[in-house]
């Protein structure tokens, strides 16, 4: 029985590989045939993507195995093009049959919508010809009786942590692998494997003051580069006793961090307000804001899809476009918007390789940590969790519940909850007075802690 | 409505296949081992249909097809899940012993298949998919575009969709329970911007339910959505800062019962019941709300996007109530859970797809209507706020907290309207705010049919509905303090 990630089982055997390699072949295959019944059909153009994988979840409470589940996914999508008309359809079945249906669907669909000048393939220069192996296939050949003892081994760690723990949501292991083909009527047709596994576990911790609930993981392309099961078992226990006696606070000003997992959430409101849909909807608060400050001159933020092992890495976007680490913003000033072909025609742009999203986001981070921003804030909030959508990406209105610290003189009071925080996106990302060191979030996000200026909390 | 579910289901799901009713009395066998105490094979084929308008063009289109099978097995707290969207005899028998896993290899036993129909049929066992031919639909797109523009000058940009969705089911359990459910969906939505000296504000509206598309056409339902859509946008041009602080909260009645969805009805749900980590465990008799307050769950509404005919685990739907006069009645059970607690199920088993575990989840949740003149509860508030319209909520099961963030809202000032302010997040503890529940108004609404539900990752299609309710102090989370 492993004791600790170090000694966890990694498969990497010749047989494992083979089978890989079949099945991106087979799967790569299908996508050809596909693109070919599109072009006999009459297709102008057509794209694809697929991708299968399978895996394996285990779940584990109060020391008792709970749920094994046995996953297995395929989905499929075509677009086909009849000039500039677009038709789509998708379908989980790859029978050959299923296959020239679907196809027969798009096709049908296409004779429908009306002509788009904007609509059609990414350019074909563009594409990823040559896409580098990002290392992200890891399989990890665990069996549930394997598994089920990673998750006992971290919720005894929780629950072994202190007497306040007094119930669980358990712990859960997700392992998975599979592999992704993408190719269009350029010519262009490509894949990788990929594998995914994460450990997480929830807790209850309980008291005079009531019942509170919180939890820990880690994710990684490696079953070996998880965090050890102790170690997330006791950080879940520990952030769920820190919220024990929690209470609201009055209606106030104050400066806020946002601790490093919930400050990820205000660098996705930035890439969504930068995003093309965005845009060239007129439904950003960052409109025409290309070339201009939109934060103090220390900030530097990247995208990084290239990272080896990264979660988040990817050789080509969505539509075969070659991607590239570059910077969204430099000295403050927004560098880069994040666009698909669409969106960049649209917008009379070139795609930034970002159909399908960003990959690997980072913010530099400064050389305060986290208590070093709670001095440096003096007195305000540190917000740990935050509920609710209340972003508004047209006007940028901010206005969200929250759960956290008060912080007097530099050091935590007593944890708040039932508060909401409200402002501005645009004036936040302006405030912002510094980004933490402490970022080593799991996840495809690289953000340390940010001290923001004067928030608005409402409370009782 | 005497169609034959489970001849249509057949038809749809297994014919094509060549899969047969012995196989899966075979794959039910492997399923129930000893020591497996509930079990079931979940078959499904959906196909769904959608159309986009931005632009004033029909710019996007989809066709999609998913099928497949899930197969559980069940022992005491332990479950073995599998399924496959192969759907051969050989892909049934080893997702069977994946699930069957879970327990240790025993005798198969042997189980006589009973076809149950459903009682009552909520809905027609219809395609909406050809309920309008091609044109129909795109042309009910322009109209909306066209509506929404003529509204007024200030809309600069529409983008409405269409989507139609045909779910079929066949559901065989461990006793031998053959049941099918034919079930039509469809939705549309509107979205606008508009602007206005530089400002730019949006408005949504969306609504639909379990029939098929000439459900909007009726009574110029598309019509509503467009104008409300508008409305919401032309309003918020105008918003002011919305206040920060706890105040008295007037909300409209129909889809602000959201409210519910998150304050109480989540935390009623038998799972978190059974393992003791709800705000509302171990309360069944205690007053957690207002003796004004009645709410109840009812996924037997006819057409509703709630409500079906049959669960997903072939349980009739009901009318559960949850909170009595203000006592806390029941929670919402599926089979496993139930079980487990010593009650029976009620109807409330619900997954996303044959991918996914069924679990105890919402359908309708609404509160039944109380006495007062919906325009007295607002005379009678001096200062505080009136919410209208909401985007989502969320809620943490274990605290209570929860939180619903309003995007059409007013202020209150000496009983009358006031103006109107910028979206706000309302946050509150569940167990708490159903006591602060002052005034139920006569006028119960449920919202027009566009609710989708989160929970462990899974999405279901959720109904709400409210009246209009006074809440002495509920926190604002605007900007103005």
């Amino acid at each position: 029985m492993p004791k600790s990630a170090a000694s966890h089982a990694i498969s990497n055997d010749i047989s494992t590989d083979i089978s890989m390699t079949e099945q991106q072949a087979r799967i790569q295959q299908i996508v050809e045939d596909l693109l070919k019944i599109a072009k006999d059909m009459g297709a102008s153009a057509a794209e694809a993507g697929a991708s299968q994988d399978a895996g394996l979840a285990v779940n584990v409470r109060l020391g008792e195995l709970e749920t094994v589940e046995h996953t297995r996914d395929n989905s499929l999508g075509i677009s086909v093009y009849f000039g500039q008309r677009k038709g789509s359809a998708s379908t989980s079945d790859f029978s050959p049959q299923a296959i020239r249906e679907t196809v027969r669907a798009a096709c049908d669909i296409a004779r429908f919508t009306t002509e788009d000048p904007y609509a059609g393939l990414a350019e074909a220069e563009l594409m990823a010809r040559q896409p580098p192996d990002l290392d992200l296939y890891h399989p990890w050949s665990l069996d549930v009786a394997q598994a089920s003892a990673l998750c006992l081994e971290c919720e005894d760690a929780a629950r072994g942590h202190d007497s306040r723990i007094s119930n669980s949501e358990g712990a859960s292991l997700n392992s998975g692998s599979g592999v992704h083909i993408y190719g269009n009527s350029h010519g262009f047709i490509g894949g990788y494997p990929f594998s995914r596994h994460s450990l997480s576990c929830a807790v209850v911790a309980e008291d005079e003051s009531g019942m509170q609930r919180d939890y820990w993981y880690s994710v990684d392309r490696q079953g070996q580069g998880l965090d050890s099961p102790r170690q997330i078992g006791i950080t879940a226990a520990e952030r769920t006793l820190a919220r024990l006696g929690a209470r609201s606070l009055s209606t106030r000003q104050a400066p806020v961090i946002f601790r490093a997992e919930v400050a990820s959430g205000l660098l996705r409101s930035l890439t969504g307000a930068i995003s093309g849909g965005a845009l060239y909807r007129k439904a950003s608060f960052l409109l025409d804001h290309l070339g201009r400050p939109i934060f103090p001159e220390f900030v530097q933020i990247e995208e990084d899809p290239l990272q080896p092992r990264g979660l988040g890495s990817a050789p080509f976007d969505n539509e075969g476009v070659a991607t590239r680490a570059k910077a969204l913003v430099e000295g403050g000033v927004l560098q880069s918007y994040v666009l698909d072909s669409y969106a960049a025609r649209k917008l009379g742009m070139q795609t930034t390789a970002n159909a399908g999203g960003v990959h690997n986001l980072a913010i530099k981070s400064g050389e305060l940590d986290l208590a070093g921003l709670m001095r440096e804030m003096g007195t305000g909030l540190l917000v740990t969790e935050m509920m609710g959508q209340g972003v508004n990406r047209v006007t940028g209105d901010y206005s969200r519940g929250a759960a956290g610290f008060w912080v007097e003189n530099g050091e935590i009071a007593h944890p708040v909850e039932e508060i909401t925080i409200a402002g501005n996106l645009r004036d936040m990302y302006l405030n912002l007075i510094a980004v933490g060191s402490d970022n080593q979030l799991p996840g495809s996000t690289r953000t340390g802690s940010w001290l923001i200026g004067q928030m608005t909390i409402a409370g009782e | 409505m005497t169609t034959d579910l489970i001849s249509q289901a057949q038809t749809a799901i297994l014919e094509p296949t060549g899969l047969q009713l012995h196989h899966l009395d075979a794959a039910l066998s492997r399923l129930c081992r000893p020591g497996v105490d509930l079990a079931d094979l979940y078959f499904q084929h959906a196909k769904l249909e959608s159309w986009v308008l931005e632009d004033g063009i029909i710019k996007e289109g989809n066709f999609s097809i998913e099928q497949g099978v899930g197969l559980r097995a069940v022992s005491g707290e332990r479950t073995g899940f599998a399924y496959s969207d192969e759907l051969s005899p050989a892909a049934l028998m080893q997702a069977a012993s994946a699930a069957a896993g879970i327990v240790r290899d025993g005798a198969e036993g042997q189980i006589a298949i009973a076809r149950q129909q459903p009682v009552r049929a909520l809905y027609p066992a219809l395609d909406p998919l050809a309920s309008l031919s091609r044109e129909d639909k795109i042309a009910l797109l322009q109209r909306v575009d066209q509506a929404a523009r003529a509204q007024d000058p200030r809309v600069e940009q529409v983008i409405a969709s269409l989507v139609a969705v045909l779910d079929t089911v066949l559901i065989l359990d461990d006793q031998g329970r053959l049941s099918a459910d034919v079930r039509p969906m469809v939705r549309m939505n509107v979205s606008v911007i508009a602007e206005h000296q530089g400002r730019r504000e949006q408005g949504s509206c969306g609504g639909g339910g379990r029939a098929d598309l000439n459900l909007l056409l009726a009574d110029d339902f598309w019509l509503q959505l467009s104008q409300k859509a508008v409305h919401q946008a032309l309003v918020n041009l105008d918003a002011v800062d919305a206040p920060a602080g706890s105040m008295t909260v007037v909300l409209a009645p129909g889809w602000p019962g959201v409210l519910l969805h998150e304050a109480v009805g989540h935390g009623l749900e038998g799972d978190f019941n059974r393992k003791g980590t709800s705000a509302f465990s171990g309360r069944i008799g205690q007053k957690v709300a207002s003796e004004l307050c009645t709410v109840v769950d009812n996924g037997a509404l006819p057409g509703r996007r709630g409500s079906l005919s049959l669960d997903d685990e072939g349980t009739e739907t009901q009318r559960t109530v949850l909170i009595e006069k203000g006592v806390l009645k029941g929670y919402l059970q599926d089979r496993h859970n139930a079980k487990l607690m010593g009650v029976a199920p009620t109807g409330n088993g619900r997954r996303e797809s044959y991918a996914h575990l069924p679990m105890p989840r919402m359908t309708n949740t609404y509160m039944e209507p109380g006495q007062d003149d919906p325009e007295e509860i607002i005379a009678s508030v001096q200062k505080g706020l009136y919410a209208v319209n909401f985007g989502g909520g969320q809620v943490d099961i274990t605290s209570g907290k929860f939180v619903f963030s309003a995007n059409e809202a007013y202020l209150i000032e000496n009983g009358k309207l006031g103006a109107a302010v910028k979206g706000a997040t309302l946050i509150g503890n569940g167990p708490e705010v159903m006591t602060r529940i002052s005034r139920v108004g006569n006028d119960l609404q449920l919202d027009m049919g566009v609710g989708v539900c989160g929970k462990d990752g899974q999405s279901v299609p959720v109904g709400v509905g409210q009246p209009t309710l006074r809440i002495e102090q509920l926190t604002v989370g605007g900007t103005h303090a």
